[in-house]
């Protein structure tokens, strides 16, 4: 706390008010310029619930179904808004239901706080009811923590929880406030956080590898760009696209970094990794300069490191310290914000276009769209196939849709075929890959972009893990779109069981109960189909539809992704069967 | 890659937790902490942790990464053990009698260089600083005549190149 105090950097103070610590949360938060908060009550947090009640005219509070759920919707709403999230819970399970949502933010480096209830400080280590270390148990999986056991810290404490969260690369951050720090009076003010002494979330671009990038740039015959969600948290869409077309370098993107430039931009060469496409895979070990742009090389995206890239070399833009050379050893790094870095990047580089290795990823996508596309798009055989719903979906929203997928197969052909024009438009659990994500964080995606279409694609597994959040949906009158794409199976593991385990399909069946019943009787309008033939006006109808509808599509049940990198397989090694 | 011994260095706030926030770093890792200390370091209101582990440079160049990005953690560095002037203590309480029934006891003294912090009625207390081997020697060397409590720290280290910390914290707040 002593150095807490030491931080109060000078700004605008308020006019102090002696308030309870309950409603100095609220008006920090609504300094903070929060108008939504996610969450569920419980004893330790009731007197913030009581100030939630008075403020609700400036604050509004969503009662998710479950905390896991809270932790989702947060992370959905700031994944579209790039605005910190905000989640809250009581103590113990309350706090323990939050983990989930915090390690996938932090693994997905989604800016959110949560704020948690706690027995009151006397009671701290006594094992009283609803007592837990959730700091403990947080700690691994947040960008920060800390536990308020005094209302007058509550102002400081938060206001460099929402520093934290939001700057450099974001993360979840999560603020224990025990009940007495509730409870207790102080004299108010709030001063925005401007810095910690120990942190420094923006290192200052060096300026000399901004030079030796671009003269690797300007020097590559075959330059590849792979870019991650480091360019739409650095709200570098528009360099990223400079560089592209200045320089005629194909690009790629990771999971998290689609949408971050059109998908329709003929530069756009389609996605890298696991399930990404065939020729930014194949060509990954044919490039001689590879531009990765806020990107962390996650080993879905690159397989063995072993043979990874290695006859290219390597300029790693990114914010993150951590992340250079962590993976893969970069022959030039620049730290920093993408938007910066690449701004001081493009005067330097050439124009170029490099039609020929432009060509290469052409033919790939040629022998791709003949062996795998075509049959997933456009099939001909009986049972309808994922990628055709969403191929549907691209037609009938314009590709202006925000998509939001949970995990596994119906994810991966969601990335694949989605189509985008905007930024932050594709929502997806990426790094902890959260089976249930995607329910809840269609919530706060809608919430978070009312003037959006918002589509959920799930699978028939992670539905179930979340499917009381249809409770939320229906009592705030979301209008989230959600497709379940329902194959009664957990498809991503079956397909792994048919290819690495001989087909014994250990717990991949599943016996499902009639959504469609479910979904009415929380009074959302439903439909159920097979076949090929109600496919567009179903899709249509749903898009049409002002409040939430919710369309299953049962698809074929034992369809597989492809192409495949094999776990641990190089990406030379990709499978177009 | 083969396995060294590494000091890792790192500066930090004195906060509630932080210990438990780097120490995850090895957890997560499956690698084991050798020896940890922490102190105040020569920054007034910086902590400084000095923490030995036996591991590649690869995986100790990625956990001083991580060590580093924790808000709390100012700057974190990995030394060898060449470029490191380092230490450990270790307290031996030995029966009072030995100190005069046993000649060899007062030589072993002498040659470890060892002080006599208290002597009392039923026991006495040797302090010895120096390398591990050197305490090691020690410790076996006294076994013999029985040792009735024995404590070893973790290793303190300076280093032989500069940290420049000061001059870090100032960047920082500019």
């Amino acid at each position: 706390m002593e150095t807490l105090k030491k931080e109060r950097a000078a700004s605008t103070k308020q006019s102090t008010m002696r308030i309870s610590g309950a409603e100095a949360i609220i008006h920090c938060l609504l300094a903070e310029g929060v108008d939504l908060v996610y969450g569920y009550p419980g004893g330790a947090i009731m007197p913030l619930y009581d100030e939630l009640y008075k403020f609700q005219d400036k604050l509004t509070h969503i009662l998710t179904r479950h905390e896991q759920g809270a932790t989702h919707a947060a992370q959905g709403y700031a994944r579209v808004t790039g605005k910190v999230g905000v989640a809250v819970a009581t103590s113990g399970p309350g706090a323990t239901n939050l983990i989930t949502g915090i390690a996938d933010a932090q693994i997905d480096s989604t800016p959110m706080v949560c704020i948690t209830g706690q027995v009151a400080r006397h009671l701290l280590g006594s094992d009283a009811f609803q007592e837990t270390d959730i700091i403990g148990i947080s700690t691994p999986v947040t960008k920060w923590n800390c536990q308020v056991t005094e209302a007058s810290d509550i102002p400081e404490v938060l206001a460099k929880a929402f520093y934290i969260a939001k700057s450099g690369r974001p993360g979840p951050v999560l603020v224990d406030i025990t009940k007495n720090a509730q409870i207790d009076e102080f004299d108010f003010s709030y001063e925005h956080c401007k810095g910690v002494r120990s942190y420094n979330p923006y290192p200052k671009p060096d300026l000399d590898a901004i030079e030796q990038a671009a003269d690797l740039i300007n020097a590559a015959k075959k330059p590849f760009i792979v870019f991650g969600q480091g360019v739409i948290l650095g709200q570098a869409e528009e360099q990223l696209k400079v560089l592209v077309e200045k320089a005629g370098i194909p690009a790629a993107w990771t999971i998290l970094g689609l949408s971050a430039m059109d998908t329709d931009h003929p530069l756009n060469v389609g996605m890298v990794g696991m399930h990404g496409n065939y020729g930014p895979n194949l060509l990954t070990n044919e490039c001689d300069v590879l531009i990765a742009i806020g990107m962390r090389f996650d080993d879905r995206v690159t397989g063995s490191l072993d043979t990874y890239a290695k006859q290219a070399r390597i300029i790693h833009f990114d914010i993150d310290p951590a992340e250079i050379n962590k993976n893969v050893k970069a022959d030039v790094a620049v730290l920093g914000d993408s938007k910066v870095t690449l701004d001081l990047l493009l005067p330097l580089i050439k124009t170029n276009k490099h039609e020929s290795w432009h060509n290469e990823f052409k033919e790939r996508y040629k022998i791709e769209f003949d062996q795998i596309i075509k049959n997933d798009v456009y099939p001909t055989k009986d049972r309808l196939t994922m990628a055709e719903v969403i191929e549907e979906i691209n037609i009938a929203s314009g590709h202006k849709a925000i998509i939001v997928s949970d995990v596994g197969q119906h994810q991966m052909i969601a990335c694949r075929y989605a189509k985008f024009k905007q930024t932050k438009s594709n929502v997806t659990s990426g790094g902890l890959g959260t089976m249930g994500f995607a329910l809840p964080a269609a919530i706060g995606a809608k919430m978070g972009a009312m003037d959006r279409e918002v589509v959920a694609i799930i699978g028939d597994g992670g539905y179930q893990m979340t499917i009381q959040e249809l409770g939320t949906i229906f009592q705030n009158k979301t209008p989230v779109k959600i497709v379940v794409l329902n194959n009664d199976h957990l498809g991503m593991v079956r397909q792994w069981q048919e290819l690495f385990f001989e087909s014994r399909y250990a717990s991949t069946v599943m016996v499902n109960p009639d959504f469609v019943k479910i979904a009415e009787g929380y009074h959302i309008e439903s439909k159920r189909i097979s076949e090929r033939k109600d496919l567009k006006s179903a899709i249509q109808k749903m898009l049409a539809s002002e409040d939430a509808y919710f369309l299953e599509v049962k698809v074929e049940k034992e369809d597989n992704v492809f192409p495949m990198i094999p776990s641990g397989a190089s990406v030379s090694d990709i499978r177009l069967k | 890659m083969e396995n060294k011994w590494f000091t890792i260095s790192a500066y930090s706030e004195n906060s509630v937790g932080l210990l438990n926030r780097i120490s995850g770093i090895f957890l997560k890792r499956h690698i084991n902490i050798e020896s940890l200390n922490v102190s105040k370091s020569e920054i007034e209101n910086v902590s400084k942790f000095t923490i030995v582990v036996y591991t590649t440079e690869d995986w100790v160049r990625n956990i001083v990464g991580q060590v580093e990005k924790q808000i709390e953690v100012i700057k974190a560095f990995y030394h060898t053990d060449e470029e490191t002037i380092y230490q450990e203590s270790a307290l031996f309480k030995v029966a009072s009698t030995l100190l005069f029934d046993e000649r060899n006891i007062q030589n072993i003294i002498k040659e470890s260089n060892s002080q006599i912090v208290t002597v009392s009625r039923d026991f006495f207390v040797l302090a010895k600083s120096g390398r591990r081997n050197e305490i090691d020697e020690m410790y076996q060397q006294l076994k013999p005549y029985g040792i009735m409590q024995f404590v070893r720290s973790g290793r303190i280290a300076v280093t032989k190149s500069e940290m420049k910390i000061s001059t870090l914290l100032k960047e920082f707040n500019q």
